[in-house]
């Protein structure tokens, strides 16, 4: 029941020692301040890092070729293989689980100034896909379209341009799509321009990307059948890793590779990735729930010790309280007020000033270029602060409100 | 005249350190409406038979019946309920909670009672108003006199409408002629029919009252019907 008198009582006693008060409280809402704005950053690392990983499929692989470790079907260890287009229809034919796959051709580094409209040029990256590739590693387009399969099938020369690339090549406000540029030598048309928010991406940054269809590059860059590297996505409910191991035995089956050769197949498995950081943004939270906490506790403690140091000195007046007829447990529940009180004015305080700063952050990530990501704690971290903050002021209270309960009126009034 | 007090055979020994035994079998009955005054040397155990009396402190063996309640091992809320309830306390040194002004320190029993705040500030005006200290009442302790602070401690006592009222060397810290003011103001408050204990070593504070009971070494001494206030002032030999 709302006891307006007992309020006042615990804020006139509250509000007799101001300075002790406020510094007391300053404990409390730097503690849960420091607790909810630690945990809201854990929150915005992990919605950065994920938020930077939201263009790759999280059921998808890549594979690359490397040097055999073994010796197998006589041929010598230490051998260089290629994967080529034979493989990648064989894998779309027998692996069940595989929804799309997608072979990608990009030579290691760009020749200097490789991209040219009239007298602008560049050094940019080019790739050659399927269109089936954005289903993998999506580009955010902004201008026009992806590749489509007819491109690719009929062999066209036309390209996607990152956006990097058409500030290089296009005044500012240019219309790109329909221009031809030139890369490597041959005139490409440009059908779309595209941009990436993936620092962690397979394929390198898009911005600085030209895409185009996998047939006519293969053709054009001399790689005869071969493929840098085959991307692949699982069908919904299928696993990464069970696709993975069907492909590698295909791979291994058609070049002759040992079936335990673990070298000869490089791949790289985004679910495990997305495991790894999932576990490091639990393993920050973590930390940052204990550093915070530890800083709460230190404030809550300094609050319980502040009532100490109070019930020793107001050992006369709580005397006279209960001469007067206050009973213990109207003390205690006094004492404990006052400190629950102090905390919960302090605690609700630190809570909101964290989210308001951590709304600001938001604001700001929002408002430049970083991209964004959510830095704001949920209303269930909040309720569950403001939870802490009840449990541990009462808490604080206790020991001082036993230790007031105690007081025998006698020997507070003979104490002078 | 109806008993209020009744002691029987009432023993208490203070353990901190080496047994004091303090009280060594007290008898004692006081009717209802009674003045009367305890004497005794320093350390003779006043004060503590009147915090028995006030139920601010124990005994270890013996009876004793307030209001004919036996009044024995109680817990520690009964006691309380019983102290803002029956008795009212006047102390030497006042103690006024320091931050609160006199009207509200006389209204505390009353919040403990869970009176309203209204009612309970204005029954401590008409409180302090017959106390003369109507004034004073917004004014905090160390604004007031000795002699005001303890008629505010004296309207505090009386608020609750007591049974007893207990005062231990009421008029200690005062000068003579505030100690004969706040004499004649409990004087008056016994003419209402208050029942009234003064715990003294003034043989002229004793003297107003009516039955003096001499208290030497933890046993009564003696019990001395005063209604003709002939006592001495000048009888000191069992005076400090
Ligand atoms: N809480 C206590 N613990 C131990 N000894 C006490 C306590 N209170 C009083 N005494 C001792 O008991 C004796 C009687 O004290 P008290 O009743 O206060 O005497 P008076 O009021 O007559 O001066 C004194 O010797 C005093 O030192
Ligand atoms: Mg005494």
């Amino acid at each position: 029941m709302f006891d307006l008198d007992r309020w006042n009582e615990i804020f006139i006693t509250i509000s007799r020692n101001k300075i002790r008060s406020i510094l007391t409280a300053f404990g409390v809402f730097w503690g849960i301040f420091m607790l909810v704005a630690l945990l809201g950053g854990g929150n915005g690392l992990g919605s950065l890092i994920t938020g930077q990983m939201s263009d790759i499929a999280s059921n998808s692989c890549v594979m690359w070729s490397s040097r055999t470790s073994e010796a197998y079907k006589g041929f010598r260890k230490g051998r260089w293989w290629q994967i080529n287009n034979r493989d990648i229809e064989i894998i779309k034919a027998k692996v069940k689980g595989l929804d799309e796959i997608s072979p990608l051709i990009t030579p290691w580094t760009p020749t200097s100034d490789n991209a040219v409209r009239g007298d602008r040029k560049g050094t940019f990256s080019v790739q050659g896909t399927y269109a089936n590739f954005n289903k993998i590693d999506k580009h955010t387009m902004q201008y026009g379209r992806y590749l489509n399969d007819l491109d690719v099938m009929d062999e066209r020369k036309v390209c996607i341009i990152g956006q990097r690339v058409y500030e290089a090549l296009f005044n500012r406000g240019e219309d790109p799509i329909g221009k031809d540029i030139r890369v490597d030598g041959v005139y490409y048309k440009v059908i779309g321009v595209g941009r990436g928010s993936d620092n962690l991406n397979f394929s390198g940054d898009k911005d600085e990307m030209i895409t185009v269809p996998f047939t006519i590059m293969q053709k054009l860059y001399n790689y005869g059948d071969n493929v840098d590297n085959v991307f692949a996505l699982a069908k919904p409910g299928v696993a990464v890793s069970e696709m993975q191991e069907e492909m590698e035995a295909i791979l291994k089956n058609n070049h002759s590779i040992a079936p335990h050769d673990r070298q000869a197949i490089n791949s790289f498995n985004i679910e495990n990735m997305l495991k790894q950081v999932t576990g490091l943004i639990l393993g920050v939270n973590v930390l940052a729930f204990i550093v915070g906490m530890g800083t709460l506790l230190a404030g809550i403690i300094g609050v319980s010790n502040i009532m100490m140091v109070t019930v020793r000195e107001r050992t006369q007046e709580i005397g006279i309280r209960r001469a007067l007829g206050a009973k213990p447990s109207t003390i205690m529940t006094q004492i404990m007020s006052e400190s629950f009180t102090l905390t919960a004015i302090a605690g609700f305080l630190g809570i909101s000033f964290a989210v308001l700063i951590l709304q600001l952050v938001d604001v700001g990530l929002a408002a430049g270029s970083e991209g964004t990501a959510v830095f704001q704690i949920s209303f269930f971290t909040a309720v569950v602060a403001g939870l802490i903050i009840i449990i541990l002021g009462t808490l604080a209270g206790l020991g001082p409100a036993f230790r007031a309960m105690k007081i025998k009126p006698i020997e507070a009034l003979s104490e002078e | 005249m109806p008993t209020i007090i009744k002691l029987k055979n009432i023993n208490k020994t203070y353990y901190s350190g080496a047994p004091l035994h303090v009280l060594k079998g007290i008898d004692l009955e006081i009717d209802r409406g009674e003045l009367v005054s305890i004497m005794g040397a320093s350390g003779s155990g006043k004060s503590t038979l009147l915090n028995i009396l006030g139920i601010l402190d124990n005994y270890d063996t013996g009876e004793y019946h307030l209001n004919d309640v036996l009044i024995k091992n109680l817990s520690e809320t009964r006691a309380a309920y019983f102290r803002n309830k029956l008795i009212g306390f006047i102390f030497q040194s006042f103690n006024l909670i320091s931050f609160k002004n006199a009207m509200e320190n006389v209204a505390l029993p009353l919040y403990y009672q869970k009176t309203g705040r209204k009612t309970r500030n204005k029954m401590a005006l008409e409180y302090l108003d017959r106390l003369g200290l109507k004034e004073w009442a917004y004014h905090m302790p160390n604004e007031l006199s000795g002699g005001q602070k303890q008629r505010v401690a004296i309207a505090r006592a009386l608020i609750s409408k007591p049974q007893i009222i207990l005062a231990d060397e009421p008029t200690g810290a005062l000068d003579s002629k505030t100690s004969a003011e706040v004499l004649d103001v409990l004087k008056k408050v016994n003419a209402t029919g208050m029942t009234m204990i003064i715990v003294t070593h003034e043989s002229g504070i004793a003297n107003q009252t009516n039955k003096i009971i001499r208290l030497k070494d933890g046993v009564i001494e003696k019990i001395e019907d005063n209604s003709e206030h002939s006592f001495s002032h000048f009888d000191i030999q069992n005076i400090k």
